[in-house]
């Protein structure tokens, strides 16, 4: 087989031609670290996609050792930085963790592996998951492979812009507010995010717990089924996880006949970008072409998502990222004259100045005098949120919205503003703090730039959403190819 | 007990904090091994060393020995507990934080003797920082050094209402809760190895008043006799503050053991400001009826309950029942004591054990005693039937405590302890003891009753103990002619 | 909305060293924030339960059974600073 046909097949499919012994696990795994190790190697003018690249295999140990028949034959794995990988550097993207090597594996990937999954490499990523534009990270911006001038939105930036540029068949990467559907939808892939705790977060290095999901980024939907199968159910180490009612099915759906689709004025009007939002209309004609009935629902807590996502998930991270004190692992800053003193330097030294700013952020909403009027009603907003989804779901069985406002944005466009940085979120938080599952497909161009279209269902409804996108997915037949070359 | 006379017009107010470790085979939240003295950092995981991606997970044991604590101090055990994280930055908190339990305990109220409980939360214990000085290894002049087996301990924490007036009774509570936490099996409650921990909340008010003063905590005294002294101490220093017309400032203490001084403590995070919140990487525990029932089952008969059915069924006094049971192994021996069938009262059983064996033991555990409880009951059968005289019968029980050795009458037989019967051998010794205390001799005829005290002695002295006091005045009288 | 002081004690509880250049755009950028969040303080929420979870279930326990600790030397491996099998630190009391 070609380099070529190689960089073409899914993932399912290349699964199929190395038990069918077209395709060897060892030829199929160099062709994609060649082309990693590729991009690493050339720094600044390449992708800046990975923080770390496996070494080169030789035939004879085939798939690392994986058994052919392995449900994932040795397929290459991209492995966002931030989940612990023993002897693997996993810095989540920060300087404070520089060289990091766990003495353990994050459960989700030790799953995949167990499979026969084979780990490709580790993807850059904004700092601590902090950020929409993957310009946070410690390790340099990732470029968009649609146009190197613009972003790959965040956190999970590298994962997929590996993806959408051929440099991985398929990558995991985690969704605080959108971290994975926000840059599946700019680079033109699919990413999902699973109901909260259908994924263990055991060895995902944490921003914010209580959102904080594992998910695939892919080439299409039954990529990401079948990852998703590999990597969900109850881990004993893991207190939040949780055993799906039913198995992740490969989705097969055709049509949406009888399907209730509830399109959320909140999401869906100003703040959108109009090329955006043509788009999603334009998805929802084909949707009813399938046989979807459309009709509009109230999300009414929605527009304040946002101001609670803000106060949550930074009060979160400011306790979550206290450990890094330069005692146990990580940077230590040089010259300190006293405990208090390398605390604060080592911190100062070590973190960036997003992260830095949603410590601050946390620590003041926690602070004492301040609970109630920030954490207090955000956990509150939080409630409301998440009732307002449950009487749309039962008006219909799936929510959708442009995963993002916009498409992907110039490099250093939003760094000066984090206001505006944070609105890449808009549409992707109000799911995250529900804990609902949602997913995004590419549904059109926008300038040239891919639009993401986002589905969301009630918890556990993962085989229900990824069939809804199955079926849109094909009718659509977007060609994510402009960004392979 | 109520000496607070000793404060005059100011009457203290005195609330325990209690640390207790938790003796389960695992960590709060890890499957490390709980550690006794292993090497430093040979105990540690993932999760008890706080590395990036690690989570807890709540060990079952512990919220069970919790419950069982709850049962025995008669709180109310809630239906939902809820664990919490307390921020502040220290080299022993790993994560950070401290994963504890905020508003939302484990057990709420409950009472222990006299005391009110306010509260019992379970939590994780700090790693052990030990000062090592000057280092060449890390820059600046000073260093410490952290060891993580201790980290992640299963604490529960008991937290009293002010309800103690004095350092006695606190000592004294807190030697009643310690041996209530032995009886249930749920720690080794060792002060000295610190398994059990104890701070003091201390105010002054005015005698009479039920208004609060301002109060202090008394932090780390490892003994009863250090918490007994540092109690009085802090009590005296407020005490002189007030007298000095000056006001009393709520801070944390230090009580040196050796020199007795008391020194302000230089708190963890100077801005006491712990922002506590869920910790969202646990679910709140649900208690359910299964796991009260199982925590009940393994309930075994509580001290002060034990008090209550020794006074109960064997008539015992107050006092002697509660001195049994409330101090741990003590009630163990009289009731095994008690099955060795001797014609001796239950009482007086009772007194030989409280009184003389105690005594002799001092706070030793009468489990380890040399003495088994079958000597102690044969030897108190040998004096009631009177064998041998109460003075001889302490002779032999100072012998059975010292060299042990399960047969007084042996011990008898080779001291010659054995009583001297009426017979004429007394009433030679008691005739010689008139002769050389003739003018006594006298008196008591005259009917001085007291005046037979040297008589007896001498008889005493001459027998060394082995004669029956009330055989003794018997035959005096008789020689006398009264 | 917040200013220098604030900021600054904010920076001492989360142990983060703040240059004299860092403080004054991180109070502006606090407060833009800050001000986009109090959107919420107009929203009605008495007697709205907070949602700490949103997992629908309670905590599953763990049974009291040991599992193997790491060697000594591997959980010293990362440290910055290492003495007397330990992790050193400048001591708190210095
Ligand atoms: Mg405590
Ligand atoms: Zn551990």
């Amino acid at each position: 087989m070609s380099a070529a046909d190689i960089l073409n097949l899914t993932a399912v499919s290349a699964a199929e031609a190395i038990d069918t012994g077209e395709l060897s696990a060892h030829e199929l795994f160099e062709t994609y670290r060649a082309r990693a190790a590729a991009d690493r190697a050339a720094g600044e003018d390449g992708l800046n996609c990975f923080t770390w690249v496996a070494e080169e295999t030789d035939a004879s140990h085939g798939a690392d050792g994986s058994t052919p028949r392995a449900p994932l034959s040795g397929l290459p794995l991209a492995v966002k930085d931030l989940f612990c990988t023993e002897g693997v550097p996993s810095q989540s993207g920060s300087r404070i963790l520089e060289g990091y090597r766990p003495p353990y594996t994050a459960t989700s990937v030790a799953r995949l592996k167990g499979a026969g999954a084979k780990l490709l490499g580790k993807t850059n990523q904004d700092e601590f998951a902090m950020g929409s534009s993957n310009e946070n990270s410690a390790y340099g911006p990732v470029r968009n492979p649609w146009d190197r001038q613009r972003v790959p939105g965040g956190s999970s930036g590298g994962s997929a812009a590996a993806v959408a540029a051929g440099l991985a068949p398929w990558a995991l990467g985690t969704d605080t507010g959108g971290s994975i559907r926000q840059p599946a939808a700019l680079c033109g892939i699919v990413g999902m995010k699973p109901t909260y705790g259908a994924v263990s977060r055991y060895g995902m290095i944490a921003f914010a717990s209580s959102l904080d999901q594992a998910g695939p980024l892919t080439r299409d939907v039954r990529d990401a089924a079948l990852m998703l199968a590999h990597m969900v159910g109850r881990d004993p180490c893991d207190a939040t996880s949780l055993e799906l009612p039913h198995e992740i099915a490969t989705p097969s759906a055709e049509r949406l006949d009888g399907v209730r689709l509830g399109v959320p004025e909140e999401l869906t009007g100003e703040g959108i970008e109009a090329g955006v939002l043509e788009a999603f209309q334009a998805t929802l004609e084909c949707a009813r072409e399938l046989g979807a009935q459309v009709e509009q629902v109230r999300l009414p807590h929605a527009p304040h998502a946002l101001a609670a996502y803000y106060v949550l998930a930074p009060a979160e991270a400011s306790s979550n990222l206290a450990r890094f004190d330069g005692v146990r692992y990580g940077l230590r800053a040089e010259g300190a004259e006293d405990l208090l003193d390398m605390y604060t330097r080592t911190r100062h030294d070590g973190f960036g100045a997003e992260v830095k700013r949603r410590i601050m952020l946390g620590t003041y909403a926690l602070s004492s005098g301040y609970y109630d009027a920030y954490y207090g009603r955000a956990q509150r907003v939080r409630t409301k949120i998440s009732e307002d989804f449950k009487s749309a779901f039962g008006q219909v069985d799936f929510i959708v919205t442009p995963t993002a406002p916009t498409v992907a944005f110039k490099l250093g466009e939003k760094t000066g503003d984090p206001l505006a940085m944070y609105l890449n979120d808009y549409c992707t938080v109000p799911m995250s703090l529900a804990g609902i599952p949602a997913i995004s497909i590419p549904c059109g161009l926008s300038d040239g730039l891919p639009v993401g279209f986002q589905i969301a269902g009630p918890a556990f409804s993962e085989n229900g959403l990824l069939d809804a996108a199955h079926a849109l997915e094909r009718l659509l037949a977007f060609d994510g190819s402009p960004a392979h070359v | 007990m109520s000496e607070s006379s000793a404060t005059g017009a100011f009457e203290p107010v005195i609330g325990l904090e209690i640390h207790v470790q938790l003796a389960t085979a695992t960590k709060m939240f890890c499957g490390c091994e709980l550690s006794f003295g292993e090497p430093p950092n040979t105990r540690t995981c993932a999760v008890c060393l706080g590395l990036p991606g690690s989570l807890p997970v709540v060990n079952a044991r512990a919220v069970h020995f919790g419950l069982m604590i709850g049962l025995a101090l008669g709180s109310e055990l809630a239906p939902r507990s809820v664990f919490h994280r307390k921020n502040y930055f220290y080299p022993d908190l790993p994560k950070g934080y401290q994963i504890s339990q905020y508003d939302e305990p484990l057990c709420i109220g409950g009472k222990l003797d006299d005391v009110r409980i306010h509260r019992v939360h379970l939590e994780e214990d700090a790693a052990k920082l030990t000062h090592v000085g000057e280092s060449g290894r890390i820059h600046g002049s000073d260093a410490s050094v952290v060891d993580f087996n201790r980290g992640g301990t299963p604490l529960a924490e008991i937290v009293t209402e002010p309800d103690i007036r004095t350092a006695e009774q606190a000592s004294g509570w807190l030697k009643l809760l310690r041996t209530t936490l032995r009886s249930l099996g749920v720690s080794d409650v060792n002060m000295e190895e610190g398994s059990l921990r104890c701070d003091a909340n201390i105010s002054l008010r005015p005698t009479g008043t039920d208004e609060l003063g301002v109060k202090t905590e008394l932090k780390n005294m490892n003994s009863f006799r250090f918490i007994e002294r540092g109690i009085k101490a802090e009590i005296e220093r407020q005490r002189k503050i007030i007298e000095g017309g000056d006001w009393v400032v709520q801070e944390t203490l230090h009580f040196d053991p050796n020199s007795g001084a008391i020194s302000s403590l230089r708190s963890k995070e100077e801005a006491h400001d712990y922002r506590y919140f869920p910790e969202p990487d646990l679910l709140p525990v649900a208690i359910s009826q299964e796991m009260i029932d199982a925590a009940r089952a393994d309930m075994t008969e509580l001290p002060a309950d034990r008090a209550a059915r020794l006074q109960r069924e064997l008539t015992l006094s107050p006092e002697s029942a509660q001195q049994l049971a409330f101090r741990a192994g003590l009630a163990d021996f009289f009731e095994a004591a008690l099955a060795v069938q001797v014609d001796v009262s239950a009482q007086t059983l009772a007194n030989w054990v409280t009184v003389e064996l105690a005594g002799r033991l001092d706070d030793g555990d009468p489990a380890e005693a040399q003495v088994t409880p079958r000597a102690l009951a044969e030897l108190a059968g040998m004096v009631a039937s009177k064998q041998i005289s109460v003075g001889a019968g302490r002779q032999v029980l100072d012998k059975l405590v010292a060299h042990g050795g399960s047969d007084p009458a042996a011990i008898v037989e080779a001291e010659g302890l054995a009583a001297i019967g009426g017979g004429d051998e007394l009433a030679e010794i008691v005739a010689a003891a008139l002769a050389a205390n003739a003018d006594a001799a006298e008196r008591v005829r005259a009917g001085n009753e007291k005046a037979i005290g040297p008589i007896i002695g001498a008889v005493m002295r001459e027998t060394k103990g082995r004669a029956d006091g009330a055989e003794v005045t018997k035959l005096v009288n008789e020689q006398l002619g009264i | 909305m917040i200013d220098r002081d604030e900021v600054l004690h904010v920076a001492r509880l989360a142990r983060l060293a703040l240059s004299e250049q860092e403080i004054e755009p991180m109070a502006r950028e606090l407060s833009a924030v800050l001000d986009h969040v109090a959107t919420i303080s107009e929203l009605a929420l008495d007697g709205v339960e907070p949602t700490s979870h949103v997992v629908e279930m309670t905590g599953a326990l763990r049974p009291d059974e040991p599992r193997p600790s790491l060697p000594r030397e591997v959980a010293l491996a990362q440290a910055p600073a290492v003495g007397d099998e330990g992790f050193a630190v400048p001591s708190p009391q210095a």
